[in-house]
């Protein structure tokens, strides 16, 4: 259903399906790694497309039938409008579920929501994004960003840390944004072997290689929050303000709407306030255990 | 008469009356309002005894009131005693629920899939009907609560459809806390026990309980038509005293309190940043470690807690696979499941559990609706099992 109880205030709920989602097809379904898909959908009604808009690092709560709710990150671009690209790894009931879907098939997405990658304050600007662990795909929607307009940013350095070398998703993109110019892409892996060129040991490691320019520097975090730790302190060593190093921060969700609770971080609410932050709105709450 | 004014805009009207302007009315002619608001197409909520507690249900009629009871509260204790000799009905001081359930439901049907043969899907959006319900006897805490629900489910960018609807069909009946319990700490947060103009949620009607009835006096414009047609006569000069008295008295009877550092010491923290800030600086006390020693998790502080706004969702399909609700219902961030993301639980311990109850409600509210999420109800300190009392922790904290 489109149509929202029209005694409610005007806000922008009102361009949001708050309750039910709105139908989308599946597409395409590509199958990325072992566990890990993207989903390409449409909005099924006209009059949902035409208030769809997103940022990237923006996500969509994606509603499998008769099983639940889970939010994911939208990973294509915003320009294309009409197709909505979602990066899903397997781990419990849901994302299980979706797996099985096959182009053609229906789902729910209600959304877009919460605060995205800062691209418009980072126009002119060198721009790192760093990320750990398995196909971070919050990283993949900036780095496709600014890739596709390289004359508005800076130096680009992509940082990308995996446990393994074989973790190591969309080689083949990482080798074409590295032969884009003004960009750099480093790659570690604590576990390295024998097809592996790159670093070896944790993604702080590579900062050897990164430049770093405080000032001119913005920094995109993803990944483990363990990881993100360490890489704070190392951009923080290297003069890097905490108003320029934004993470994008996971919690438990349900509602996405600043409703429910359960994404509470400190005072924010990480499906609306979140789920990027800057660290200076966050640094007296980031890495403290059990908050 | 026209009583549709609690249809338009939430409370544009309501609480505005000016102190003074009260009349009395006997206390049998409280029949008499209840029998208009029924024929006005209100169902009635108010004050009943069941199983050993007072607690807000429908309500036929005035003889169903509590009259001659009376509440003992302590840490981790409720009793209630009959007094035949009384002829009040509001002596004693709220139970475990009053207006919450009314307005967020404990558990509700949000939205509805159907799916056909072909697999394609359709999205229903559940309501609930807009029913209008009178409650009889709100207290002024629970007023202060009402007002952060609204904030919260209705003042921010995403306001909930269903809360809404609830909401706007609310007539309130206050009344001002004639007998706090031992428990109450309402006159020290700054939302109780009187039940003011202009603080907290607006009301309709308020009552001041004596001897012999009630000072009424109209909040709004429909309170004052229901006022208007009540057998009421101008109030003496000695009724206005006995009810200053009392008033002052049930203040003077509280003797709990949150600590107010810094600068504002002293005032009730509802007025001043009271303790936001304190607690999140405090992340690392060793006290946590102390309280979750006898903290059971079992989640009874934010169940009966008038200002908690935690829900989870749940999905359930039908056994022919043709339907599937989607529910939402009252949750605790005393759960593991609160917190989860695949693998982890994010507070993992019961003292990050405590912790996050504790400073959410005391610390970060102030952050996220400009002041503290205790109204001082007391109800956490009472039916906590191990007698836990937040003032008592908060102290230890922030000494
Ligand atoms: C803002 C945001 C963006 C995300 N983007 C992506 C993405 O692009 N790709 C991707 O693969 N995953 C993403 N995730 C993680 C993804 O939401 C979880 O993997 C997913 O919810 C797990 O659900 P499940 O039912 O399969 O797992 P189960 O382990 O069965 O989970 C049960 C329930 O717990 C909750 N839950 C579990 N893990 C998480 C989690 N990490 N975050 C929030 N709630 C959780 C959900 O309510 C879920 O239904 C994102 C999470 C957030 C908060
Ligand atoms: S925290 Fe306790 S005393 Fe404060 S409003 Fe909630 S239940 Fe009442
Ligand atoms: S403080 Fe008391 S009521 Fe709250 S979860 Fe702990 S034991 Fe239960
Ligand atoms: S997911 Fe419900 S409040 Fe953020």
């Amino acid at each position: 259903m489109i149509d929202i109880d029209d005694s409610l205030p005007e806000t922008p709920s009102r361009r949001h399906p708050v309750r039910s989602p709105w139908l989308a097809e599946i597409v395409e379904r590509r199958e990325e790694a072992r566990d890990i898909f993207t989903l390409r959908l449409r909005l099924c009604r006209e009059a949902a497309r035409s208030r769809y808009r997103f940022q990237p690092g923006q996500f969509n709560m994606l509603y499998l039938f008769g099983v639940g709710e889970v939010p994911i990150s939208i990973v294509s671009d915003p320009e294309d409008e009409a197709l909505l690209d979602h990066t899903i790894r397997v781990v419990g009931r849901v994302t299980r579920g979706l797996a099985q879907l096959r182009a053609g098939d229906r789902l729910g997405i209600r959304g877009p929501f919460g605060r995205g990658w800062p691209v418009q304050a980072a126009e002119g600007r060198d721009v790192m994004v760093i990320t750990g662990g398995l196909g971070c795909a919050p990283s993949v929607s900036v780095i496709d960003y600014i890739a596709r307009r390289r004359e508005r940013f800076g130096h680009l350095t992509i940082m990308q840390g995996v446990k393994h070398h074989h973790d190591l998703l969309w080689r083949e993109r990482y080798e074409a944004w590295g032969r884009q110019p003004g960009t750099t892409v480093l790659l570690a892996a604590d576990q390295g072997g024998p097809v592996w060129p790159w670093h070896v040991g944790p993604v702080t490691g590579l900062f050897d290689q990164a430049p770093v320019s405080p000032g001119r520097t913005v920094a995109m975090l993803c990944g483990p929050e363990g990881m993100m730790q360490a890489v704070v302190r190392e951009l923080r060593a290297r003069g890097v303000a905490d108003r320029d190093i934004w993470l994008s921060m996971e919690r438990n969700m349900h509602c996405a709407v600043g409703l429910c609770g359960h994404c509470q971080f400190g005072p924010h609410f990480v499906c609306r306030n979140g789920p990027v932050f800057p660290l200076a709105e966050i640094a007296d709450l980031f890495g403290v255990r059990g908050i | 008469m026209n009583d549709d004014t609690t249809q338009g805009k939430r409370g544009e009207d309501k609480g505005a009356a000016e102190d003074g302007a009260a009349v009395f009315l006997e206390r049998d002619a409280l029949q008499t309002l209840l029998a208009l608001l029924q024929s006005g197409g209100y169902r009635l909520v108010g004050p009943q005894v069941r199983d050993g507690a007072i607690v807000y249900e429908t309500l036929g009629g005035a003889e169903q009131l509590p009259r001659g009871w009376h509440d003992e509260q302590a840490p981790g204790r409720y009793r209630l005693h009959y007094d035949p000799a009384s002829p009040r009905l509001f002596a004693w001081a709220n139970g475990p629920q009053a207006l919450k359930p009314l307005v967020f439901a404990p558990r509700e049907l949000l939205w509805e899939a159907h799916r056909d043969e072909t697999g394609n899907l359709r999205f229903q959006d559940c309501l609930p009907s807009g029913e209008r319900i009178a409650v009889i006897g709100v207290r002024a805490c629970d007023l202060a609560a009402l007002a952060l629900q609204d904030a919260h489910f209705l003042e921010g960018p995403f306001p909930d459809a269903a809360y809404h609807r609830r909401r706007t069909g609310l007539f309130l009946v206050a009344v001002d806390c004639s007998h706090p319990a031992e428990t109450c700490f309402c006159a020290a947060t700054g939302d109780g026990p009187r039940v003011e103009a202009g603080k907290g949620a607006a009301w309709d009607l308020r009552l001041q309980e004596l001897e012999a009835g009630f000072l009424v006096e109209a909040g709004s414009r429909a309170g004052a038509a229901y006022l208007a047609r009540l057998p009421a006569r101008a109030a003496t000069e000695a009724e206005r005293a006995a009810a200053l008295a009392q008033a002052q008295a049930a203040v003077a009877r509280q003797t709990r309190r949150l600590p107010a550092p810094g600068p504002s010491a002293g005032a009730p923290c509802h007025d001043a940043a009271g303790l936001a800030g304190a607690l999140t600086a405090r992340h690392d006390h060793p006290h946590w470690h102390d309280v979750a020693q006898r903290c059971l998790a079992c989640g009874n502080c934010t169940a009966v807690c008038p200002t908690c706004f935690c829900a989870g969702d749940e999905e359930v399909p039908d056994l022919a696979g043709t339907a599937s609700r989607h529910y939402r219902q009252w949750d605790s961030c005393f759960t593991a499941a609160h917190s989860y993301i695949h693998g982890i639980v994010i507070r993992a311990e019961t003292r990050h559990r405590y912790r996050q109850w504790l400073t959410h409600k005391l610390d970060t509210w102030h952050a996220q609706y400009g002041r503290s999420g205790c109204v001082g109800c007391g109800r956490c300190i009472t039916w906590c099992p191990a007698g836990i009392d937040l003032t008592a922790e908060a102290e230890a904290l922030v000494p």
